[in-house]
């Protein structure tokens, strides 16, 4: 289809609206409502433009294209109704701009900007309205909300439906819902799709020197996966750089003692999930297993699922993992007393600050990690100590918890976990190499990814002749479904009641896309931008020369070491799980 | 009865929608008739929620046989069909008895509105049949494609249904109801001509004012206010003829009536009419709590930039209907009471 926006000819699909073909071109529409994730609401009014032989004005995210459709997208009229427009939203929103998750990217000041729009020229409307709680991971400041819903449906699609229109007097208003069978699961996705940063991480930013303030203490950092290739956005770099040695650098320049990377501890819970998975493959019990490094499929399972909590792996996240081994291990090996060692984890989430307060996760009354940060949070720190991602000369994460094989990177997108674990459980089951490391099938942004893996039969026979799983010509089959955007989850959780018999091995993660998707990075994030995160993940992957878990020297020193008895394992290494 | 014949007859009478928007009749039939879809509905709108009309009402209190008529006609146009009957609170429970009498065992549920006004627009009622809150859907997709549960669905007032009785028995004349009230001596509901004018109605029912007086027209609150010079033509929206009584009325008190239904009546969907109607309110109602009382032409001075960006926005960018006109009375008002 040919139509022409601004006297430019542009070529587009039928059934594309005039949004979306104006933002492919790089036509700038003002869009607050609208988010790539969700069904279009067309609540803002503010991407109306003039559609030639068509009255008056029309929102460019609700109208469909036309063959030879004549569009202009700023005159003299769509400017004056924008900046009305604007003013009423800005009527709901007199706020101090601060501390807030858009500081330097808030589309409604740049809007003000453009548009010569009187910020204050109706009063305050939400003046008073509460603040909430979820939590210890989330804050909603409803007096900045502009009632666009994009929380509401977000927290819908993730199959949660925790917040809720109340009607108040003759207007409504956003809240959390009241309903004792509802609960957030602190996924913080109302928090990356909320356009006017109404929602925040607790903490957010006032707590973020916290951390850094007694001197009496060592300071460890540790840092997800996901975050390697997201926190450059803060500083303007594209989406999906990879800076990994950058942000090494900048935490050492905050004066951090010791930097390590998560990801190794990624590789101790790829070992630690294959094993498990292995016997209970053996004893055909709890199966499927769950993974369980992402608390908020954790609480959901819990809270909303209870039945299920014995397929949860009992292997803790790796940010607990890598916590307890400092705390105990490393603490050893440098003779510090494990009470003086503060642990800071840099999180793509926000739902890894309620995971930390869990307290059986306490190793003798000690927490494993002490802060989260989310990515948000330290790109926030770095820039008050004007700490630039751009201009840093890059550092390595020190020795020995900072080199992770590439199974470990890949943690922090949605498949990484199981492709991991299947890399290892592979080699475990069978004895031998995989010829092919990457697991295509479970790879990329679908909801729900399938994948039935073979194993080799032969050396499969001996261990799994009783099981009914072992079939004699293909040999061992497992069968794996991978879930991001945790509303997806409920289909696989309603479908194993009905078939309990449909998967062996299930990964969830609450976020869309995995962890690059996180309630703690960046805004904006959307589709694109989460594939661009997602892509770098993979590419650290492939670069590496080891790539399975199993492999890490790392790891199996420590296990030599350290990790050589079940009590130690266990005490590090897995949790239990709660009826909530 | 074939099927093509109502739609045949429909075409002839040319019969208009009589929920406000003046939709060929024939033309919804004929599209819900054609859909390719395994299922279809058809809704009843007895929603009406505008102040000072009350034609619907009248036509379930006195001729609810017709009305079950026409719902039972579209139920054997339109295969594989089911209906609802979307009656406003007061009317559910006055009249659910004698409806469900006539209903018997056809395939019709009497559903009780839920909301406010804005649950009188076709594609709210849907929404709010499905149990969402009501509130206006893109269109596209209009509901003879997409209704229901993206079922093709049908949608007419009332007073359509009864009118499409009418036609098929050949009783037609092209009238229509008017509710005529306010400053009046005979108020009622009367059934006219429907290309009578304003000025002719009044004469006819007896009710040509004999003092200085003012209309609005279509509905009680978002009809335009006429001038009795004015009223040679016909009237809109829901057919209401409402007198006012142009010493005693106080324009600040009715515009204070509009603002309030609107800002019950709207669904705060849209950024324009949530807050536009809020700012509106809101300056009416400083100006009423003012000591110092203000003619309508210093008023309108004095807010006229703010007026006027309000105004624009609603009529420009509203989602629905209801934003675009509820500047009609408040506009109309201003110009010409002043
Ligand atoms: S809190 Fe944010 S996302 Fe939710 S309705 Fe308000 S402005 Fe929209
Ligand atoms: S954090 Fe997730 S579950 Fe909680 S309110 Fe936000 S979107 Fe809903
Ligand atoms: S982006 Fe189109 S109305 Fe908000």
């Amino acid at each position: 289809m040919k139509i022409i926006i601004n006297n430019k000819k542009i070529e587009a699909k039928k059934g594309q609206t005039i949004l979306e073909v104006a933002q492919k071109n790089k036509i700038d529409i003002p869009s607050l409502c609208f988010h790539s994730d969700l069904d279009i609401k067309s609540n803002c009014r503010l991407c109306v433009v003039e559609i030639k032989g068509k009255d008056g004005l029309h929102t460019a995210c609700s109208t469909m294209i036309e063959q030879g459709m004549k569009i202009i997208t700023e005159s003299k009229k769509i400017h004056k109704a924008r900046k009305i427009n604007l003013e009423l939203i800005f009527a709901q929103h007199c706020e101090e701009c601060n501390d807030c998750i858009w500081n330097f990217n808030c589309q409604l000041l740049k809007l003000a900007k453009k548009y010569n729009v009187e910020i204050t020229r109706f009063t305050d409307r939400k003046k008073g309205y509460p603040v909430h709680q979820f939590g210890p991971s989330l804050i909603f400041d409803s007096s900045k909300c502009i009632d666009c819903r994009n929380c509401i449906d977000v927290c819908q699609k993730q199959g949660v439906g925790f917040l809720e229109i109340k009607e108040r007097g003759h207007l409504f208003q956003v809240i959390p819902s009241q309903d004792k069978n509802k609960d957030c699961i602190y996924c913080g996705q109302c928090i990356t799709h909320c356009p006017v940063g109404a929602f925040e991480a607790v903490g957010e930013f006032e707590d973020v020197e916290k951390p850094l303030q007694d001197k009496s203490k060592t300071v460890i950092f540790q840092f997800a996966p996901a975050i390697k290739t997201s926190i450059g956005e803060e500083f303007n770099l594209p989406h999906g750089s990879i800076v990994t040695e950058q942000l090494v650098a900048g935490i050492k320049k905050l004066g951090v003692d010791k930097v390590f990377d998560v990801s190794v501890a990624a590789d101790f819970a790829t070992v630690e999930e294959a094993k498990e998975l292995i016997e209970r493959l053996e004893t055909n019990k709890n199966l499927p297993m769950f993974t369980s490094c992402c608390p908020s499929w954790v609480k959901f399972v819990e809270f909303y699922y209870p039945e299920f909590i014995p397929h949860l792996t009992s292997v803790r996240s790796p940010q607990i993992i890598l916590g307890g081994l400092i705390k105990t291990f490393w603490a050893e090996k440098e003779n510090i007393d494990p009470e003086k060692i503060t642990v800071v984890s840099v999180m793509p989430c926000v739902a890894k600050k309620y995971e930390i307060q869990r307290e059986e996760l306490n190793m003798d009354g000690l927490k494993p990690v002490d802060y989260v940060l989310t990515t948000r949070e330290l790109a926030y720190l770095f820039t008050k100590h004007k700490i630039d991602l751009k201009n840093i000369t890059p550092k390595k994460p020190d020795n020995p918890l900072g080199v992770p094989s590439g199974a470990g990177v890949i943690y922090g997108a949605s498949g990484g976990v199981m492709e991991s674990a299947l890399r290892t459980a592979y080699e475990k089951i069978t004895g031998q190499n995989l010829k092919k490391l990457e697991f295509q099938q479970v790879r990329g942004m679908d909801g729900i990814k399938k994948a039935t893996v073979e194993f080799h039969p032969v050396k499969c026979e001996a261990i799994f002749a009783k099981q009914k799983l072992f079939h004699r010509v293909k040999g061992l089959l497992i069968k794996t479904a991978v879930v991001n955007g945790i509303g997806n989850a409920k289909k696989i959780l309603e479908e194993l009641k009905e078939n309990p018999k449909a998967y062996d091995f299930v990964e969830v993660m609450a976020c869309f896309g995995g962890c690059i998707g996180g309630g703690g990075q960046p805004v904006p994030t959307d589709s694109k931008i989460r594939k661009q995160r997602a892509k770098s993940l993979y590419q650290i992957d492939a670069g590496k020369k080891i790539r399975s878990a199993h492999e890490n020297p790392v790891i199996k020193k420590v296990y030599e070491n350290f990790l050589n008895s079940k009590k130690k394992i266990h005490s590090i290494c897995h949790t239990k799980h709660l009826n909530i | 009865m074939k099927n093509n014949d109502i739609i045949t007859k429909l075409k002839k009478s040319n019969l208009l929608g009589k929920g406000g928007a003046n939709f060929p009749t024939s033309l919804k039939w004929e599209m819900v008739k054609n859909a390719e879809a395994e299922k279809k509905y058809i809704v009843c709108n007895g929603s009406e929620g505008e102040p000072n009309v009350f034609k619907d009402g009248f036509i379930l209190e006195n001729y609810p046989e017709e009305v079950i008529e026409g719902i039972k006609i579209a139920l054997a146009t339109i295969n594989n069909s089911s209906a609802y009957i979307y009656l406003r609170k007061d009317y559910y429970e006055k009249y659910k008895n004698k409806l469900e009498e006539l209903i018997g065992n056809l395939p019709i549920t009497l559903f009780k509105k839920t909301g406010h006004y804005i649950a009188g627009e076709e594609t709210s009622i849907l929404e709010a049949i499905e149990g969402k809150r009501p509130e206006p859907r893109i269109k596209p997709p209009f509901p003879p494609q997409s209704g229901l549960w993206n079922y093709p669905t049908l949608i007419n007032n009332v007073e359509t249904f009864y009118y499409v009785s009418k036609i098929n028995k050949d009783e037609y004349q092209n009238t229509r109801f008017y509710s005529i009230n306010g400053a009046v001596k005979n108020e009622g509901v009367y059934e006219l001509p429907e290309n009578y004018s304003i000025s002719q109605i009044l004469k006819e029912t007896n009710n040509w004012p004999d003092f200085s007086f003012f209309v609005q027209a279509g509905g009680g609150a978002i009809g335009e206010i006429l001038l009795p010079n004015e009223l040679k033509q016909q009237v809109g929206g829901s057919g209401a003829i409402i007198i006012f009584n142009r010493q005693k009325t106080n324009p600040f008190a009715l515009m204070k009536k509009w603002t309030d239904f609107l800002l019950q009546g709207n669904c705060d969907k849209c950024v324009p009419c949530r807050e536009g109607i809020f700012r509106l309110a809101e300056i009416i109602k400083r100006e009423i709590n003012n000591p110092n009382k203000h003619s309508l032409d210093k008023f309108f001075k004095a807010h006229k930039q703010t007026l006027q960006d309000l105004f624009f926005v609603l009529e420009q960018t509203s989602f629905c209907a209801l934003g675009k006109c509820a500047v009609v009375p408040f506009r109309s008002l201003i110009k010409k009471l002043k």
